[in-house]
């Protein structure tokens, strides 16, 4: 399998503050890699440098074999990546299928209004949201925007689509709907980041996890691996020798 | 969106244009022109207006520059140097294009209230200099010499001329606006307009979109006011340069509804009534500026959208007429 995304030695601070420090890994094409961490751990910094919104200081990103680091974040759509927002962020004024017409019209294929209006309502069938297709954008709800996110990003056909906590704020069975959704994207050969702090799914669907804390890569490997580290336990929960540490003193 | 339909919304203007075109020749009565030229004249800069304001969603406090700057350089050449009205209309035109896009390469990088302050300076600015700049006549500006009239067979059949002429810049200015609206282009627009980082993400090349937006929205201002320049018979730089102008312009989008075809029109004919009845009322002579401040303050604070905004929410069926 080739490699599609390759970080390498990716640092980037905000005054004082370290965001990421050293951030290094290569993606395999096809894999679903999840990125976890606790708040403000640096993982929307990391979507923000791989994407072009806010480049690093330090480091390289290669892209399909081509670095990409200092790109505006036009030219990765373009070049076939594409992400949902945290915060969603639809254009409430436009309609659902404009919105996502707007993604077809300017990724990777840059299509034609017309053939952006078939891919649309081809991708709204896919993501479930067809009956809104008319709809202003504004007036979804949060499961629904966080779909249209998908949509959009899926209609500019990526080879490399970046998932910004799609499940966050949905119940248990939106984000079971929303789990299958993204396998079914990984089966059409659109390779995945995804971050997110719903663990159940996250450990179901990813092939590797890489877990980030203060902008550090403190961990890395299969879901399995990543669910018994003891730094990862730490991150997340505090030093699980602490007591008996305490005890031996005492 | 839909095909089929796509020429529908365009209609309506259309017409309106062409009835503000026939009225005067029907009735044969040159005080019925000068009525419509006035009108028509609003529907042309406030449709050009609108590509920017209502479709990009950039406000521009100062887009009275490009009609008074390519009025200049218009009447520059045609009075100056001796050149015909076409050739005249044409250099106004991309003289006010090429300002755009130098100005957006500088200013379109600013976003709200900070574009909105640099459009007013630059217009104070184009003012100072035309006051100060010898070729374009000073602070007294250019009177143009009656011989340029008598290629078209007098200044009477030549205001008769620009009254056609400014008609044909109108229609221009509808179709590119109907264009715009339909177009790849403008869906980039409306995505700027709606959330510019969001449109960035997804691939619209902003800095791009945003300055041919502006380039677009200043050539036709550029025409009207080589034209106007041309009929009026001289120009100086407060009649070219009115800071008061770009606001009513701004109120006539906004009335009308922005960001659609139609609004534009609705407003600029609503508010040049208005004002024809303000300007011959005794009471409201002297306050007419207020009354559009005011108007302006109840439009934003209660009808945003404008009143084809406002019959589009309220009514969907009429979306498909009124675009």
């Amino acid at each position: 399998m080739s490699t599609i995304l390759s970080i390498q030695q990716v640092s980037k601070h905000f005054g004082g503050l370290q965001a990421l420090l050293n951030v290094t890994f290569d993606l395999p094409e096809g894999q679903i890699l999840g990125l976890i961490g606790p708040n403000g751990a640096g993982k929307t910094t990391l979507f923000n440098a791989i994407n072009g919104v806010y480049p690093p200081e330090e480091g390289r990103i290669i892209f399909r074999d081509k670095e990409v680091t200092h790109l505006k974040t036009y030219r990765h759509a373009r070049m076939g990546m594409a992400r949902t927002h945290q915060i969603v962020q639809p254009l409430n004024d436009l309609s659902v299928r404009e919105n996502v017409m707007v993604g077809a019209c300017f990724g990777r294929e840059n299509m034609s209004l017309a053939h952006a209006s078939h891919t649309a309502d081809e991708v709204l069938e896919f993501v479930g949201l067809s009956p809104r297709a008319d709809q202003l954008a504004g007036s979804l709800n949060v499961a629904q925007k966080k779909r249209l996110e998908m949509a959009r990003a899926l209609a500019s056909r990526p080879y490399l689509l970046l998932l910004d906590e799609v499940l966050a704020g949905l119940n248990s069975s939106e984000i079971e709907a929303m789990t299958k959704t993204v396998l079914n994207i990984r089966e059409q050969g659109i390779t995945i980041i995804m971050i997110e702090h719903v663990m159940k799914a996250v450990m179901n669907v990813s092939d590797r996890i890489i877990v980030l804390d203060y902008g550090q890569q403190i961990a890395e490997g299969t879901p399995e691996e990543i669910a018994n580290h003891p730094k990862v336990i730490e991150a997340y929960l505090g030093d699980p020798k602490l007591a008996e540490k305490l005890m031996e003193e005492g | 969106m839909k095909r089929g339909h796509r020429w529908l919304g365009i209609l309506l203007p259309l017409l309106v244009v062409a009835g503000l075109l026939l009225y005067p020749v029907i009735t044969d009565n040159e005080s019925n022109r000068e009525t419509s030229f006035t009108i028509l004249k609003a529907i042309a800069l406030a449709s050009s207006l609108n590509i920017l304001l209502g479709y990009t969603g950039y406000v521009s406090f100062g887009h009275i520059v490009f009609y008074g700057f390519g009025g200049y350089v218009g009447i520059y050449v045609v009075n100056e140097l001796g050149w015909s009205i076409w050739a005249g209309l044409l250099v106004g035109g991309l003289a006010s294009g090429l300002l755009a896009f130098l100005l957006g390469k500088a200013i379109l990088r600013l976003r709200g209230a900070y574009f909105a302050l640099a459009t007013i300076g630059v217009n104070e600015a184009m003012k100072a200099f035309a006051n100060n700049f010898d070729l374009f006549g000073g602070p007294i500006g250019m009177v143009l010499n009656f011989s340029v009239y008598k290629p078209y067979g007098g200044a009477a059949q030549a205001l008769s001329m620009t009254f056609f002429i400014l008609a044909g810049l109108t229609f221009a200015a509808l179709i590119i606006s109907h264009l715009v609206r339909t177009s790849k282009f403008g869906l980039s627009l409306q995505a700027i307009r709606e959330n510019e980082d969001a449109a960035e993400v997804m691939g619209v090349v902003t800095p791009d979109a945003k300055t041919w937006a502006y380039v677009l929205s200043a050539i036709i201002p550029g025409m009207v006011g080589v034209l106007f320049f041309f009929k009026n018979g001289h120009v100086e730089p407060p009649l070219a340069f009115p800071l008061h102008a770009s606001i009513e312009l701004l109120v006539m989008v906004m009335l009308g509804g922005q960001g659609t075809v139609l609004g534009p029109i609705l407003g600029a004919f609503a508010y040049q009534g208005m004002r024809g009845y303000l300007v011959t009322s005794d009471f409201f002579k002297d306050i007419q500026l207020s009354v559009s401040g005011v108007l302006l303050l109840l439009i934003v604070l209660f009808i945003p959208a404008g009143a084809v905004g406002w019959f589009r929410h309220r009514i969907p069926s009429l979306r498909r007429v009124l675009a």
